[in-house]
């Protein structure tokens, strides 16, 4: 990976809407970020915290009224940000892929799943009905979907949840995307189906090299399945780095606190668990200085100036956090796994 | 403990309900039996569709049972008249996952918490104005909001503060018995600590006892002191949360936990995959209900159906293997 370029390459990302009386809501603020050919990332975040508007941004699907993005998002060297319709539509489908927490926003109710991944596929291909049919119930069958010819003649609404998220997957995976972005996909599903769909992702990456771009909410998914990890807290960057380096040195202390904050399966149970108090702040009441300090038990004046996003960590391994607690020489304690 | 102590404040026999879809009968909650004592949490867990919400509302006959009986404080709350059972409602109160829809979003939070004060008088006759108002005040100190929450409405609320509020309500009449639903499935992680932190707090003040319905089993792990795991609207597993969720003897128990997506790099490796989904609850297998999917089966579980028994440690597993 080292010295190759980004297969997508992130600068400075800002999203903004209309506010009214010509001011403007920062939703998304200067994130950066980058990801390798088939690397498995993850964006973190509670609610709010911008994941779906960056992933959408990245696709070109911001559809709010006025919303000014800017910065810079390269894909194989080409700007994302800006690219007229007819190329992000060619680029989408072949290229980079999108997948969703509900399926139905991918699939339309009238017709069978096989014939809209059929023509998916044909989109992109030249491929004779029974060629892309073919190859829709290949897919459909990697997918881990049961007797995959009979699935194709269904329409969504007859499949399970588990089903449908597979489906589109598959429809996703339809012209083997370099890059797959999936926004909370199994949010909604059960662990145990949740447990099969993480499991194809990555297979996905094992077998086709894809990258994904995974979004959750959720710390458990993003240890499991992502090599490197990005959180997200109120439409800014608050950490990143090698998924493990982040979960046992946590440098930021949200990402500190999200980890606490989770009731742990195995082991001493705590009395209490640790929370963080109070909620993230509204896009448009973001305090000017660190967003988290509201909320943060190490706040102090320094906080006031909105922190900038330094390496921390061991050398080289890429931690970065946008608190001023490391260069002040006092770095959070590591967990204790 | 003396023996008055230990008789349960609510108990299921062979509880049922079964639901008409066209002309098939859907087999929602079938056949369940379990006790709740005083002070203790019940969790109930289990995949979506299983039964949980169904058999919160059967406990609190907020649905009609098709089939089995509710003790609540040693009184038969199944065959009751309406009006008896009105009399008992402060007793029993329910809280559900969707924070929102359980507001009426043109009502002042103070109106909304004030309404079960209003139709149930209080055990010395009706409260008076300032009656209602004192434990207003109270209610919203109890849940931990400021005052002024009383003054507003639905939406100025988060998710969390909303749960806050919904909480309060349900305690206004003093109730010995919480069902909540998914209380917390819908909040964001370090919300939901505050919401779980909360009601440890409120039981361990108010000797609250609660039936607490959730799909997360760490969440459950946290707050429950026995567990339920229920699988096609039947309890399979049952005992202590500890023992349930360390040992678990059903097989189905062993495969929800190993899903759980840890927050532990590395944790992943120790699954075993559970294959496919749940089947309809229309035409459940035959025999075990679990078989289709059950990563030890044998011969006899597909025509015998096991029944809830114990085996040991306090458990009872519904299995004819159960692990060791
Ligand atoms: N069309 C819109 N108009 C105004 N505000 C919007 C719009 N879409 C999103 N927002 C706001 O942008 C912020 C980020 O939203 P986004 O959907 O990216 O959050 P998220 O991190 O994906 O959250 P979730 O976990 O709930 O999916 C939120 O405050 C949201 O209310
Ligand atoms: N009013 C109803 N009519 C018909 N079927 C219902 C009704 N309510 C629930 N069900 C069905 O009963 C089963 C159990 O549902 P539920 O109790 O909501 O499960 P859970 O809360 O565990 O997700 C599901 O198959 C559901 O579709
Ligand atoms: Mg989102
Ligand atoms: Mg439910």
């Amino acid at each position: 990976m080292g010295s190759e370029a980004p297969l997508l390459e992130v600068r400075d990302l800002t999203i903004a809407l209309p506010a009214g009386r010509g001011g403007w809501t920062r939703i998304v603020e200067g994130v950066s970020f980058s990801i390798g050919a088939g690397e498995i990332l993850g964006l973190v975040g509670e609610s709010g915290s911008g994941k779906s508007m960056t992933a959408l941004a990245l696709m070109g699907l911001i559809d709010a009224p006025g919303a000014r993005i800017t910065g810079s998002a390269r894909y194989r060297g080409q700007e994302l940000i800006g690219l007229d319709r007819r190329r992000m539509r060619a680029l989408r489908g072949a290229e980079i892929a999108m997948i969703f927490q509900d399926p139905m926003t991918a699939m339309t109710p009238v017709h069978t799943i096989g014939w809209q991944i059929d023509e998916q596929i044909r989109a992109h291909r030249r491929l004779s009905r029974a060629g892309a049919r073919a190859r829709t119930v290949q897919l459909l069958s990697e997918m881990g979907v049961p007797d995959p010819e009979r699935a194709a003649g269904r329409y969504p609404h007859q499949l399970s949840g588990g089903l449908r998220q597979r489906a589109m997957i598959a429809m996703a995976l339809s012209c083997d995307p370099s890059l797959l972005i999936a926004d909370e996909p199994t949010t909604a599903l059960d662990v145990t189906v949740q447990a099969q769909i993480l499991d194809l992702l990555r297979r996905l990456r094992r077998d086709h090299g894809s990258a994904v771009l995974l979004i959750t909410h959720d710390m458990g998914v993003v240890a499991e399945t992502c090599d490197r990890t990005m959180v997200l807290y109120a439409g800014t960057v608050a950490e990143r780095g090698p998924t493990a380096a982040l979960f046992a040195r946590p440098a930021h202390p949200y990402t500190a606190g999200l980890l606490d904050s989770i009731p742990p399966l195995r082991g001493a149970r705590p009395a209490r668990l640790p929370q963080i108090a109070g909620a993230p702040p509204n896009p448009a009441e973001r305090p000017d200085g660190c967003p988290f300090q509201p909320r943060c038990a190490f706040g102090h004046d320094a906080c006031g100036v909105r922190p900038a996003l330094v390496a921390c960590g061991a050398p080289g391994d890429g931690q970065a956090v946008a608190c001023v607690l490391p260069s002040e020489g006092r770095p959070l304690p590591a967990r204790l796994a | 403990m003396t023996g008055a102590a230990e008789a349960p404040l609510l108990e299921a026999r062979d509880l049922s309900k079964h639901y008409r879809v066209g002309r098939q009968v859907l087999r929602a909650v079938d056949g369940v039996s379990l006790a709740v004592r005083a002070g203790e949490t019940l969790g109930l867990v289990g995949e979506s569709g299983c039964g949980k919400s169904t058999l919160g509302r059967c406990l609190l006959r907020l649905a009609e049972p098709s089939g089995g009986t509710v003790a609540f404080e040693g009184t038969d709350i199944t065959r009751m008249s309406e009006r008896a059972l009105r009399r008992m409602r402060p007793r029993m109160q329910m809280v559900f996952q969707d924070s929102y829809a359980a507001l009426n979003p043109r009502r002042r939070i103070g109106d909304l918490v004030a309404e079960p004060l209003r139709v149930h008088p209080g055990p010395d006759g009706r409260r008076g104005r300032d009656g209602i108002a004192a434990r207003l005040a109270e209610l919203v100190r109890l849940v931990g909001l400021p005052e002024t929450a009383l003054q507003r409405y639905p939406h100025e609320f988060s998710g969390g503060q909303r749960q806050r509020i919904n909480i309060a309500r349900a305690l206004a009449l003093s109730p010995a018995l919480v069902v909540a639903d998914e209380p917390v499935s819908a909040l964001d992680v370090s919300i939901q600590a505050q919401i779980v932190n909360l009601f440890m707090d409120l039981q361990a003040r108010l000797g609250l006892t609660y039936v607490f319905i959730a799909h997360d089993l760490s969440v459950v792990r946290q707050i429950a002191t026995r567990v339920a795991v229920m699988y096609l609207g039947a309890v399979v597993e049952l005992g202590g949360a500890d023992a349930v969720l360390h040992a678990p003897a059903h097989p189905y128990t062993a495969a929800l936990i190993s899903a759980v997506p840890e927050p532990v790099v590395g944790a992943a490796s120790r699954r075993t995959l559970l294959t496919g989904d749940v089947p309809s609850p229309i035409a459940p297998p035959p025999g075990c209900r679990f078989h289709t999917r059950c990563p030890v089966v044998q011969a006899r579980c597909r025509t015998e159906p096991p029944v809830l028994r114990d085996v040991g440690g306090g458990q009872q597993a519904a299995c004819h293997f159960p692990l060791g």
